[in-house]
């Protein structure tokens, strides 16, 4: 199991990852989700002892990642892709790591077969597309058998049969009892695959649930209405009882609303309808109301609030948004 | 903590899966073999007109004339074995494999000074018979003192500039500014600084000129110090540049 208590990055003035904790629950996948920038890579590169924290610690079963004796067997990961010598075949790739770890040279071609490039072992990684190093680097880390397997942002560039493929892959190393750890900056992504969700911003955790959940609480419903008349339809609905919101362009929002109960409202009162909808907030944008939330929630919270983090909502810096403040962003150069 | 043998395996792998590897270690043997014996040749061929003044006659330094052409190819393979992880990326891969930075430094080090002098070995005393054959009458032999020192003196030249330039290129942790950085300092810097009078003195105390006293048979005029003295400068400079690789290792994010 992975476990962070309190881990802090960070990098001169900018605080990557702010005294982040969680577990990452074990056989089940795990998205880790966050908008660009956030600090996901960081924290992950954290959890491989590739970065040192500023403070705070991560461990593997207890363990710090450096005090494993061949890491490859307990943990495995997919950072970049094509973190890979151009001139070397994808076999050599797969040997080295293989024998740095112990790990018999069978491996290496059943790793290979695992993902599909039994046919290019051979091949110089020079003349792979990104699909077939995303592969290897897959391959790289199923190559110990590890319990546990980490990959950030595994269908960045990929075209839909190899996001498939990765999210079938997922959900199968889950099934086998495997602890799947994934990152992504997209909700829509993770729904599909995830069990559990961590979602951070600004290097803050910002929920740690399970996707369900998640589902659960965030996903809102609501009837839309439009209409010429609306002075009318207003005093309907609060003759009725019915609280409403604005829509957008002009029309009315009722959160949870009954459609049948709302459209024979409007014909009661005579008001005549030019939209009458049901309206399904999709996932994508629970996750930015969540962050945007929790974010702006933080900001009110008092001195604790570190200055790394700007009130604002997330996005509104490339919106060119009214909120217009600068945000702080973690480094995640890779 | 990781197997020592097991990462020496692992390194022996990569250096010998790529081609680079076979490029440069030819091209240091092809370069330092073959100016050494065209000048060995002339030498014979022309060698009233090549010896003008007094001093003894140097038939092993005539038969290493290539070995200034030859160190810098070993100089790109030792930053090549090195940088090519920074270039590709890979370092965190391997970062992740073996987290022991410095046992992984010290293996990749014993895997390419390993490498570095068989094929300097190999190098040198084919160098040096070939140059001998060519000088006919003017040649030397193993026998004759100070020569068999040369000899290998010559290969541990090229191992440890090989060493140097891998520690300076874990330093600078990247491929392109160590070439950038290497090459000059040896083709450049160094042999300049050695013929201006008052940059000499400093330039004299240079990884590369103190390791090329080892290969001088005969006492020159004005030498700072002697053939060993030169072995041990030398090797001071390729230990600190390991040793400050390894510091920046451990302590950077990779």
């Amino acid at each position: 199991m992975i476990e962070l208590h309190d881990l802090t990055k960070r990098y001169g003035k900018t605080l990557a990852v702010d005294r982040l904790s969680f577990k990452v629950p074990q056989g089940v996948v795990t998205g880790f989700l966050g908008p660009n920038g956030a600090g996901k890579s960081t924290t992950m590169r954290m959890i491989l002892d590739l970065d040192r924290p500023t403070g705070g610690r991560v461990t593997i079963d207890g363990k710090r990642y450096g005090q494993l004796s061949e890491p490859l067997k307990y943990i495995g990961a997919l950072l970049e892709a094509k973190a890979v010598h151009p001139g070397r075949t994808a076999r050599d790739h797969l040997l080295w790591l293989a024998q740095s770890n112990r790990i018999p040279e069978r491996r290496v071609d059943e790793a290979l077969g695992l993902v599909g490039l039994t046919p290019v072992a051979r091949k110089r990684a020079r003349g792979f597309s990104l699909g077939m190093g995303q592969r290897l680097g897959i391959a790289c880390a199923l190559l110990g058998d590890p319990e546990i397997v980490m990959f950030d942002e595994p269908v960045n560039g990929l075209d839909p049969e190899g996001i498939l493929w990765i999210r079938n892959l997922m959900k199968r190393l889950a099934a086998e009892g495997r602890t799947v750890f994934v990152s992504s900056h997209l909700m829509s992504e993770m729904a599909v695959t995830a069990d559990h969700l961590v979602v951070i911003g600004r290097g803050r955790l910002l929920a740690d649930l399970p996707m369900a959940e998640f589902i659960r609480r965030n996903s809102r419903s609501a009837v839309r209405l439009r209409t010429p008349q609306p002075e009318r339809l207003l005093d309907a609905l609060a003759g009725a009882g019915v609280r409403h919101e604005a829509g957008p362009t002009g029309s009315v929002e009722v959160v949870d609303g009954d459609l049948a109960a709302l459209g024979e409202l409007a014909a009661a009162n005579g008001v005549v309808l030019h939209e009458l909808s049901p309206q399904q907030a999709s996932l994508e944008e629970a996750f930015m109301q969540m962050t945007a939330d929790a974010v702006e929630y933080h900001a009110g919270d008092g001195p604790g609030r570190d200055a790394a983090g700007a009130p604002g909502v997330w996005g509104a810096d490339w919106k060119g948004g009214a909120a217009g403040q600068p945000a702080a962003r973690g480094t995640e150069e890779n | 903590m990781a197997s020592f043998p097991a990462v020496l395996r692992s390194e022996w792998t990569k250096i010998r899966s790529v081609r680079s590897t076979i490029w440069t270690l030819a091209l240091t043997f092809v370069v330092t073999l073959g100016v050494g014996a065209l000048l060995s040749l002339l030498t014979n061929n022309n060698f009233e007109e090549f010896r003008s003044d007094n001093t003894p006659f140097d038939a092993t330094g005539t038969a290493f004339s290539g070995i200034l052409l030859g160190e810098l190819a070993i100089i790109v393979f030792g930053v090549l074995a090195i940088g090519n992880e920074y270039s590709s990326g890979m370092i965190r891969v391997t970062l992740a494999a073996v987290p022991q930075r410095g046992t992984l430094l010290t293996g990749k080090a014993v895997v390419l000074g390993g490498l570095a002098l068989a094929v300097s070995l190999v190098t040198a005393f084919l160098t040096f018979f070939t140059g001998q054959a060519l000088l006919g009458d003017h040649s030397t032999s193993l026998g004759e003192p100070n020569v068999l020192r040369a000899v290998f003196g010559a290969a541990l030249y090229l191992t440890m500039l090989c060493l140097f330039s891998a520690g300076v290129t874990t330093m600078l942790h990247n491929q392109t500014l160590a070439l950038g950085v290497l090459v000059p300092f040896f083709f450049l810097l160094s042999p300049i600084l050695s013929a201006v009078p008052g940059a000499k003195t400093v330039a004299h105390y240079f990884p590369d000129y103190a390791g090329s006293r080892m290969l001088l048979v005969y006492e020159q005029n004005g030498q700072p110090y002697g053939p060993w003295a030169g072995f041990l400068i030398c090797l001071a400079w390729t230990v600190a540049a390991l040793a400050g690789g390894a510091l920046v290792l451990k302590n950077r994010d990779a």
